[in-house]
C-alpha cells in the first residue's frame, strides 16, 4: 500500500506573543513544528506501515526550511521525503495549495492519502478536502480512529453531536485529528538514518508543470488575498479592584443586578 | 441575471442547525447592503418544515434539493447537489457554517466551482466602494486578525463560526417562495458507506447557548470546578473551560472555549482562575458582560475584562455562593 501524508511545519502559535506597545507579533525565537494534527497523520501511517506492508512517503509544501520538518517524519519512521518548493509557489491559498500539492500526489502514485484537519496557524481545514476534489476521490474528515485493511479502510468520523463509522476503498484521503493517537518519538538510529541514509528529494513546478497549470499555482492562481492583517484592537480595559473578599463578593452582586442577571 | 446571497441550512435529523439560523441573520444584512435577494438552501429528505422555518429567520426564497441521497450528510452527495446549484444561477455570495459538516462541505464545493473560500470568519462586510465581501477571521491561533476578499471568483464563499453572528427573531409569516431543484443522483455519488452512526447519549444543553456562563482555567482545579458548577447553577447558567482546564482533565472537550474550542457570547462570563492566553481571549471576549477573578493582577484576562477582580477565587466564589444562595 502506498500511503502519503501531506504535513505543514508551523510556528508553535502557543508560543507567539504581541508585543504590548507597538500590538505586533514577537515571531523571533517561536519555535517551527510539525502541525499537530499532521503529526498525528504521521503516526497514523507509520501505525498501518507496522502491520502491514506499506510504504510511507511524507511531503510539505513549504520553503526550504521545511526540510527540518520532513527530516523529523523520516527518523520516526516514514521511507521517503519530498519537499515541494518553488517561488513559483508562494502567497498560494487553499484552492492553489491543494491543487498543487494534488500534482505531487499525482506524479508520485498513491492509494491511501492522510492530512492533518488542519494547521494551528491557518486553521482553516480546507486543504485536505480540496486535495481530494483536485485528485476526484472520497475524502473522510475529522477521523479519530483508522482501521486499514488490504481492500477497505474505516473511520471513526467525529461530529459535535455524533460519531460515524465510514468505510472506503481505496484510492481516500483522511484528514486525522491530534486526538487520533500519540505520535512516537523519533528513535536515535532514526535520526540518524534521517540525516545520513536517507535523503529529503525536492520538487520544483518544472517536476509538475505537465500536471498543474501555470495560472493555478502561488499568488496567481489563488482566488483569494489578503486585505490586510492587523491586531486586535484591545477592547476598553474595565475596571479592576484589589479589595477584601467581602468588598469582591458585594462588587459582583452590584454589577449582576445593574445587568439584570439578578 | 440577478445575483443573490446565498446560505446553506445545515439540518441533522431534520433540525436545523443553529447556526444556519445566525447566518440568516447576518445573510440577510449582507443581502440588504447589495440589494440583493437572500436565498436559503436546504438540502435534506422530508425535511419541508425546514423551508418555512428559513423563510420566517429571513429567506427571502429556499431552494431545496430533496433525495433519499442527502437524508443523511455524505460528502459527495452534499457537493454535487450544492455544486448544482451554484452553477445553475449567479450567487455572489455563499456562507456555510463552519462546523464538523460545513468545514468537509464548503473547501470540496468551493474546489468544485473554483472560487475562494475563507475559513472561520467573525465579521463580514461589503466594501462601500468596491462592494467585495470583507471577510475578517482570526489566524495564528487568534493572535492576529486578517481581512480576506475574492474579487475575480464568484461567489464569494465563507464558513463562519456557531455563536459569533446573532439568529434574527422568527417572524410569523413570510411572503417568501419555496422553488425546488431537480438534482440527478446516481449510487456512485455515495462513494463512502455508513455503517454507523452513534449520537452522543447525553443530551445536555451546548455552552454557545447558554446565557451565563462561568468559567475556569488550569489554576481553579477540580474541587474549583465543583465550585464553578455551584455558582453556575446559582444563576441558571453552565460551566465552560479553558483549553489547559480540558486538557488537564477537570472538563469535558465539549465545554472549552477558545481558539480550538467553541466562541461564545453570554450576558455574562464569569472567568475564575483563568489568565487568559490569547486563544481563549478569542473565545468569549464578545460576550456582553466579562467579570474576572485572578491572583495575578497582571494577567490578560483583565484587559478584557469590563469588572475584574483580584483576589482568590476560591474564598470569593465560597461567600458569593452564599450571598446567592440567601438572595434566592
Amino acid at each position: 500500500m502506498k500511503i502519503i501524508v501531506c504535513i505543514k511545519q508551523v510556528p508553535n502559535t502557543n508560543e507567539v506573543k504581541l508585543n504590548q506597545e507597538t500590538g505586533t507579533l514577537i515571531r523571533d525565537g517561536v519555535p517551527s513544528i510539525i502541525n499537530p494534527d499532521d503529526l498525528a497523520g504521521i503516526e497514523a501511517a507509520l501505525r498501518i506501515k507496522d502491520t502491514r506492508d506499506a510504504h510511507v512517503t511524507v511531503i510539505t509544501m513549504g520553503p526550504p526550511q521545511a526540510d527540518v520538518a520532513l527530516r523529523e517524519a523520516l527518523a520516526m519512521g516514514c521511507d521517503d521525503a519530498y519537499l515541494i518548493s518553488d517561488r513559483a509557489f508562494a502567497g498560494a491559498d487553499t484552492w492553489a495549495t491543494s491543487g498543487t500539492l494534488a500534482g505531487a500526489i499525482n506524479l508520485l502514485g498513491y492509494d491511501l492519502i492522510i492530512t492533518g484537519r488542519q494547521a494551528i496557524d491557518g486553521d482553516t481545514a480546507q486543504v485536505g478536502p480540496q486535495i481530494a476534489e483536485h485528485l476526484g476521490i472520497p475524502v473522510i474528515s475529522y477521523a479519530e480512529e483508522i482501521n486499514a485493511e488490504d481492500k477497505t479502510i474505516t473511520v471513526k468520523r467525529q461530529y459535535e453531536d455524533r460519531y460515524q463509522i465510514i468505510q472506503a476503498q481505496y484510492p481516500v484521503l483522511i484528514t486525522a485529528l491530534s486526538e487520533l493517537n500519540q505520535p512516537r518519538y523519533m528513535s536515535v538510529g532514526g535520526i540518524v538514518d534521517a540525516y545520513d541514509t536517507k535523503e529529503v528529494k525536492s520538487l520544483a513546478y518544472v517536476d509538475l508543470e505537465h500536471l498543474v497549470a501555470r495560472e493555478n499555482i502561488g499568488l496567481k492562481g489563488s482566488p483569494t488575498r489578503v486585505k490586510k492583517s492587523f491586531t486586535k484592537s484591545p477592547k476598553g480595559k474595565g475596571e479592576l479592584h484589589q479589595v477584601s473578599d467581602d468588598e469582591s463578593v458585594e462588587i459582583i452582586i452590584r454589577k449582576l443586578k445593574e445587568h439584570h442577571i439578578l | 441575471m440577478s445575483k443573490h446571497v446565498m446560505v446553506f441550512c445545515e439540518q441533522r435529523d431534520g433540525v436545523m442547525q443553529k447556526v444556519s439560523l445566525e447566518l440568516l441573520g447576518e445573510g440577510k444584512k449582507l443581502a440588504n447592503a447589495l440589494g440583493q435577494k437572500l436565498i436559503a438552501l436546504v438540502l435534506g429528505h422530508n425535511v419541508d418544515a425546514l423551508n418555512q422555518t428559513a423563510l420566517q429567520h429571513g429567506a427571502d426564497e429556499v431552494i431545496a434539493v430533496d433525495s433519499e441521497y442527502l437524508s443523511d450528510y455524505m460528502n459527495e452527495p452534499y457537493t454535487k447537489a450544492m455544486t448544482a446549484v451554484l452553477k445553475a444561477e449567479d450567487f455572489e455570495i455563499v456562507l456555510i457554517g463552519a462546523t464538523a459538516i460545513g468545514r468537509d462541505l464548503a473547501p470540496r464545493v468551493a474546489a468544485r466551482v473554483k472560487t475562494g473560500l475563507t475559513a472561520d470568519c467573525t465579521s463580514l462586510e461589503i466594501d462601500p466602494d468596491t462592494n467585495h465581501l470583507l471577510m475578517t477571521r482570526p489566524a495564528f491561533g487568534g493572535n492576529i486578525l486578517a481581512t480576506i476578499i475574492c474579487p475575480e471568483h464568484r461567489p464569494q464563499m465563507a464558513s463562519i463560526r456557531p455563536g459569533v453572528m446573532i439568529a434574527p427573531e422568527p417572524t410569523a409569516q413570510s411572503n417568501g417562495t419555496v422553488r425546488n431543484f431537480p438534482v440527478e443522483f446516481t449510487p456512485a455519488d455515495r462513494n463512502v458507506t455508513i455503517l454507523e452512526t452513534v449520537k452522543s447519549a447525553k443530551k445536555t444543553k451546548d455552552i454557545t447557548e447558554a446565557k451565563v456562563l462561568v468559567s475556569g482555567g488550569r489554576g481553579t482545579g477540580k474541587e474549583g470546578f465543583a465550585t464553578l458548577e455551584k455558582l453556575a447553577s446559582a444563576l441558571g447558567g453552565m460551566v465552560g473551560a479553558s483549553r489547559a482546564a480540558v486538557d488537564a482533565g477537570f472538563a469535558e472537550k465539549e465545554k472549552q472555549i477558545g481558539q480550538t474550542g467553541k466562541t461564545v457570547r453570554p450576558q455574562l462570563y464569569m472567568a475564575c482562575g483563568i489568565s487568559g492566553a490569547i486563544q481563549h481571549l478569542a473565545g468569549m471576549e464578545e460576550s456582553e458582560l466579562i467579570i474576572a477573578i485572578n491572583k495575578n493582577p497582571s494577567a490578560p484576562i483583565f484587559d478584557v475584562a469590563d469588572v475584574g477582580i483580584v483576589g482568590d477565587m476560591h474564598k470569593i466564589l465560597h461567600k458569593l455562593i452564599d450571598r446567592l444562595e440567601r438572595l434566592a
